[in-house]
């Protein structure tokens, strides 16, 4: 190919819109796609279509308040959500939380690690066309929503953490419960493996799509699934382990190829990890109180710490900043999984097609309210 | 005068009606066996157990607001739907139910022939919609429209011609009497060319895996993204107008049409107490629960993996199953 030769006809890229209104792009997200035939040359993202300012509206609400706002990031993770700031205040109080307590934090970031890769399993699936996966992976999401609603209250924004500590015990017979919820998720999850692992059509949509090495998953600044489909280890939870992971067994599943098929099988590997916690936590929950020794008024000392969690979608930090006199943060931070994995799709969608482009908008897992926030 | 103008045109009255009622029927039963694959109930609340959905589907859809955009070239857009139910319908007309005159309204003796080139007629419909719509979407999935039946259309040709080469004849009834005079279905004779059509006819229908033409989730509903109202039931229409005239062609072809199972063993002579129509109504019925099932467990393919398919996979297996029915019919 020394000497290309001009094209006979006239040629010209399409530029289309994908976005913000369109079935697969996980929420608004949008993205202005070049087109030479079916192929992107080029890619541009669009976001802040549901910016709520939640870092702002923070540094003007209490401490307690702020939990409230951290549900409406990440909306399809709330506990973990809720469970970040709580330790990150946490961290800036030094405020020692009970063993209990963090074992049943655990047990709920947990769960909801399952009902979030419920949800990313589904409309993955469905983006490539098996809709029926969509409506499996739902049913048994509906059963993780059941669990929070019988402990909260809710089932969406759960507001289920309180600084120092949880709001509420859990009711009795509730983890007999997580654990039939247990058995029957690990029933279910051979079912979507037979609709998906070996499906020859599954495997060449995914497999080869949206390669990325570890060296720009890194530079990328990349985290969560998408960092360990390619080979690196990175878990928070074992790095810095938070709540109560350091006294669990667990294994951190890592790719090779850091291929869309890859990070499919590394979340469904942690659907079995995530159902292996729940089942220690709940053998080994301790007696005692769930709520620390918290001071009627929160006022941290002037300074600043950053703590971060493993969330479903991968490392979630809070930054915060107090002046030591006011109630409320004096700067409010989030590093959200979402926004970071964002930063991957154009790399990973120039040069395929327009149906990996929303094949690959689902393996990076993004939820828009938690990038905008 | 009564034998060549009204018994026929009678026949084709019958025949339309009861093809539109049963695509409305069909859309409920496809959203019944999809819901049922997904672990739901679909429709349930118009009539019991959601029957009367079939009735009220199309009644929405015709009173519903006619749209056309401003930019949409307005007469291709008003052709383009009804270009693509009218080949599907005309199908039908070489379209067997029986062995009597009475349950067919022509057996032309390029029958096959006729069907091949009536519904290839229909992507032209796809085309023009995607092309006169003047938006985005619909001009990706127009063009993927094309690219993908001309190159299956070719690939279900080739794979016939050795069915051809089997029975004899390209007259439909003639070649369900070719298979009772060998005594066999031609899908045992020939299940490399049976499974070939089952995948053409997948593609040329658009159905999953195939459906990159409509590719909700990707393409926002591809060719028809512009249309609503009565215009976009008449594409509707057509895919499942389709379906049923190629489930029917393909129980003809392979598995015998109205002929019992097994026509050749006396002892089961007692199968024949049942009327032919009854048999190939429920080979009908088969494929079209397999295309419903299909549809409900498999993934998309991609564009380019299609074509792949296509010209990489099928279409030598059709050529090199040309050649070797021509050998065997040569040497036995």
């Amino acid at each position: 190919m020394a000497t290309q030769s001009a094209p006979i006809f006239d040629t010209d890229e399409l530029v289309i819109n994908m976005g913000p209104q369109h079935p697969s792009t996980h929420g608004v997200l949008r993205l202005v796609l070049k087109l030479d035939g079916e192929r992107v040359v080029d890619c541009d993202t669009v976001m802040g279509y549901v910016h709520r300012g939640i870092e702002k509206l923070s540094e003007n609400r209490d401490w307690t308040q702020i939990i409230l706002l951290t549900d409406r990031m990440d909306y399809v993770a709330a506990a973990t959500n809720n469970l970040g700031y709580c330790e990150t205040v946490e961290k800036l109080l030094g405020v020692e939380v009970p063993r209990r307590a963090r074992y049943i934090r655990t047990i709920l970031a947990e769960l909801q690690r399952i009902g979030s890769h419920c949800l990313w399993l589904g409309t993955h699936a469905m983006d490539i066309g098996a809709m029926t996966v969509l409506l499996y992976a739902f049913r048994e999401r509906e059963l993780v929503l059941d669990l929070f609603e019988e402990y909260c209250g809710a089932r969406l924004t759960y507001n289920s953490m309180r600084i120092g500590g949880l709001p509420l015990d859990l009711p009795s017979g509730w983890d007999r419960k997580a654990r039939e919820f247990c058995d029957v998720m690990e029933g279910k999850l051979p079912e979507y493996e037979e609709l998906l692992t070996n499906n020859r059509i599954w495997l060449e949509r995914t497999r080869g799509v949206g390669v990325i090495s570890a060296g720009d998953a890194i530079g990328l600044g990349l985290c969560g699934p998408p960092l360990r489909g390619s080979g690196v280890y990175r878990d928070v939870r074992k790095d810095e382990p938070y709540a109560a992971y350091d006294e669990f067994d667990f294994e951190v599943p890592l790719g090779t190829r850091g291929d869309t098929y890859d990070r499919y099988l590394i979340r469904l590997e942690e659907f079995r990890q995530s159902i292996r916690i729940i089942r220690q936590a709940l053998d080994g929950l301790p007696e005692g109180p769930i709520m620390g020794k918290v001071p009627r008024l929160l006022k941290p000392k002037a300074g600043e710490t950053y703590h971060a969690i493993e969330s479903p979608k991968g490392e979630l930090g809070y930054f915060i900043v107090s002046d030591g006199r006011a109630t409320n943060p004096y700067r409010f931070r989030v590093r959200p999984p979402s926004f970071c994995n964002l930063q991957g799709l154009k790399p990973l969608i120039v040069g395929h097609l327009v149906a990996d482009v929303v094949c690959l908008i689902g393996t990076i897992d993004i939820v828009l309210g938690e990038v905008d926030r | 005068m009564l034998d060549t103008l009204v018994i026929p045109l009678l026949k084709i009255v019958v025949l339309l009606n009861a093809i539109l009622i049963s695509v409305t029927f069909m859309v409920l039963m496809e959203r019944k066996v999809i819901a049922w694959a997904q672990s739901r109930l679909g429709p349930m609340r118009v009539g019991p157990y959601g029957v009367l959905q079939a009735i009220v589907d199309p009644i929405k859809l015709i009173l519903k607001e006619d749209i056309t955009p401003i930019k949409a070239d307005k007469m291709l857009f008003s052709l383009a739907p009804i270009l693509s139910l009218v080949p599907a319908l005309v199908a039908f007309a070489v379209v067997p139910f029986g062995g009597d005159e009475l349950f067919y309204i022509a057996d032309i003796n390029v029958g096959l022939l006729f069907f091949l080139s009536v519904t290839s007629i229909g992507v032209y419909g796809i085309i023009l919609a995607g092309w006169a719509s003047n938006s985005k979407y619909p001009l990706l999935a127009s063009l993927r429209a094309s690219a993908q039946l001309i190159s299956y259309e070719i690939a279900v040709t080739m794979t016939l011609v050795s069915l051809i080469l089997t029975a004899g004849t390209l007259s439909m009834v003639g070649i369900v009497e070719a298979q009772l005079a060998d005594g066999v279905w031609y899908g045992f004779v020939q299940p490399v060319a049976f499974v070939l059509v089952l995948i053409g006819a997948l593609a040329e229908t658009n159905r999953v895996p195939f459906d990159l033409p409509e590719a909700e989730t990707e393409l926002t509903g591809g060719f028809h993204t512009e249309y609503s109202g009565m215009r976009f039931s008449l594409f509707f229409l057509a895919e499942y107008a389709n379906i049923i005239v190629i489930s029917a062609v393909t129980a003809i072809l392979f598995f015998g049409g109205w002929l019992r199972p097994f026509p050749n063993v006396e002892a089961l002579a007692f199968l024949d107490l049942i009327p032919g129509w009854i048999w190939l109504f429920s080979k009908i019925f088969l494929f079209l629960y397999l295309f419903m099932w299909i549809r409900a467990t498999l993934p998309r393919y991609r564009y380019d993996q299609l074509m792949r398919i296509g010209w990489k996979l099928l279409i030598p297996i059709a050529l090199a199953n040309i050649v070797v029915t021509g050998i065997v019919k040569v040497l036995v």
